[in-house]
């Protein structure tokens, strides 16, 4: 069924009776062309693309809990492709163009929001590295305004623009980033992708990869043997214990980054703001609520929450740049197991193993990625060669030093 | 996780007060390979379950420490100087 708003008219006066689900709950095939590790948005957008785009579809998605339930409904929401290397610059800007043309292309409502990103500078050498990363999008053909004190204060009147250590000396806005509606996302893309015939099979876990004369063949779930040409692995945290099924050991990490969300407020916040002397990032929610968030807990975790100290951290880093947050009462808080890979950028590649394609390490910037992520891989496992603007997301990078090391940390997953 | 860490030198302490480096892996020695420093540098067991990392006592005592952790329930298992006894010896 197309969605429209004739649809929602006719089903309405038809008191809403003969709504369909938005796709098929299949048992599983003996056998893919394509197996799709993971029903998260990276995995449902590489189906999709892959139906779409390049024809390919007998492929399943196996997801091990629900669609959605991992990092994809748990994510702050952003979108933005404000990125410095020449590496990761194109790639984000692809996915940022593919969300501008998202809700036509998969019929669905995904609040695509373009509200602009505002990250503030607090020092004149912070400045001056927004200037620099302004400067690298623009040359890469990608929007970036450097706002002076004056023109943020006229934007957001209410950050503490005086404070004693950190006062705001304006910021890099980059007007076509915002937010979209991340279960949205997940949804579309599943109804976009079964729709074109790709199997998705929630509650089914890969327990097992096998493997004959060295290719995969197919994996053990906890549905039975599924036979397949090619395994796409896209499970985000737990990337390293899938990859472990098949000997295969990562440039990985799992951390947990938590996310809160407010009370509903008045309209309050109308874009993202980013603090520039801490790792506090906010926005407001359509529904009213400040959805915001800030650094990992600093220790590997597969527990999906995380704990008080970084909750305070986060809410006094919070504090310094909106005074009036004190009063905000937090409905909410969770956290999401986010790969963290050694230079803070994501792999694109296929591996070692024949048949085994791996998409992974996508730190805590993989919703905005979502697209870009999906239709690379696709191409990858579609055509058997990388996508151009993700060339630089190799494997064996870190073997041959190729590193993308956007924040420039080194091999130290925690602070990427 | 339990938010109290068992220091060895300072006894149960907050662990705002720790910094945590990551992974306690043994370090190659300086003529090993470039494969082995490899290994040592970018690829990691990344068990979900008991795990071995050094955080520093950065508001206590200022020692490295070997803090065993459950990467699953947050539990502290053990905590000890990183200078008593040796590492348990996950790499080749």
């Amino acid at each position: 069924m197309r969605y429209s708003a004739l649809s929602i008219l006719l089903n309405g006066l038809r008191g809403n009776r003969n709504w369909t689900p938005a796709w098929r709950q299949p048992d599983p095939k003996p056998h893919y062309d394509v197996i799709i590790v993971g029903g998260g948005g990276h995995g449902l957008a590489t189906a999709y693309y892959l139906a779409k785009e390049f024809g390919v579809t007998n492929v399943a998605v196996l997801e091990k809990n629900y669609v959605g339930s991992g990092n994809v409904g748990r994510n702050t929401t952003i979108i933005r492709s404000n990125y410095l290397l020449p590496g990761n610059n194109p790639f984000y800007e692809l996915s940022m163009q593919l969300w501008e043309g998202l809700e036509q292309d998969f019929n669905f409502n995904a609040m695509v929001s373009q509200r602009g990103v505002l990250n503030l500078y607090h020092s004149d050498a912070q400045r001056d590295a927004y200037t620099r990363r302004g400067n690298a999008m623009r040359l890469h053909g990608v929007d970036a305004e450097l706002l002076d004190r004056a023109a943020v204060r006229r934007m957001l009147p209410f950050l503490d623009f005086d404070n004693a250590r950190f006062p705001i000396q304006g910021g890099l806005l980059q007007r076509r980033g915002g937010t979209v509606r991340h279960d949205a996302v997940a949804w579309g893309y599943a109804r976009g992708a079964d729709s074109r015939g790709v199997d998705i099979i929630q509650n089914c876990e890969v327990t097992g990869i096998r493997r004959e004369d060295g290719r995969v063949t197919g994996v053990e779930t906890s549905r039975g043997f599924i036979g397949c040409g090619k395994l796409a692995l896209a499970a985000a945290g737990n990337s390293s214990k899938v990859a472990e099924l098949a000997g295969l050991r990562l440039p990985i990490e799992s951390h947990v980054l938590q996310a809160f969300v407010s009370e509903g407020l008045k309209p309050f916040i109308d874009g993202v703001v980013t603090f520039g002397a801490g790792h506090f990032y906010v926005s407001q929610s359509d529904k009213g609520g400040l959805v915001f968030g800030g650094d990992l807990d600093g220790y590997n975790s597969y527990a999906q929450r995380g704990n008080l100290a970084t909750v305070e951290h986060v809410a006094e880093a919070g504090k310094a740049m909106i005074p009036a947050l004190s009063r905000v009462r937090v409905l909410r808080s969770w956290g999401g197991i986010m790969d963290m890979s050694m230079d803070g950028s994501p792999i694109i590649d296929r591996t070692p193993i024949d048949n085994l394609y791996l998409n992974a390490g996508w730190c805590y910037g993989g919703f905005k990625a979502t697209p870009a992520s999906g239709f690379c891989f696709a191409h990858l496992l579609a055509r058997g060669a990388p996508q151009k603007t993700a060339a630089a997301f190799r494997l064996d990078r870190f073997e041959r030093g190729y590193l993308l090391d956007e924040k420039g940390q080194g091999a130290q997953p925690n602070l990427h | 996780m339990a938010s109290l860490v068992p220091c060895p030198n300072c006894g149960r302490r907050p662990k705002e007060e720790f910094t945590i480096k990551g992974a306690a892996l043994s370090r190659p020695g300086a003529d090993a390979d470039s494969e082995n420093w490899f290994d040592y540098v970018y690829l990691r067991d990344n068990p979900r379950g008991a795990y071995e990392e050094y955080w520093h006592h950065t508001s206590g005592c200022r020692r490295w420490l070997v803090v065993m952790r459950d990467t699953l329930t947050h539990e502290v298992a053990a905590c000890r100087d990183a200078t008593d006894g040796s590492r348990s010896e996950r790499r080749k």
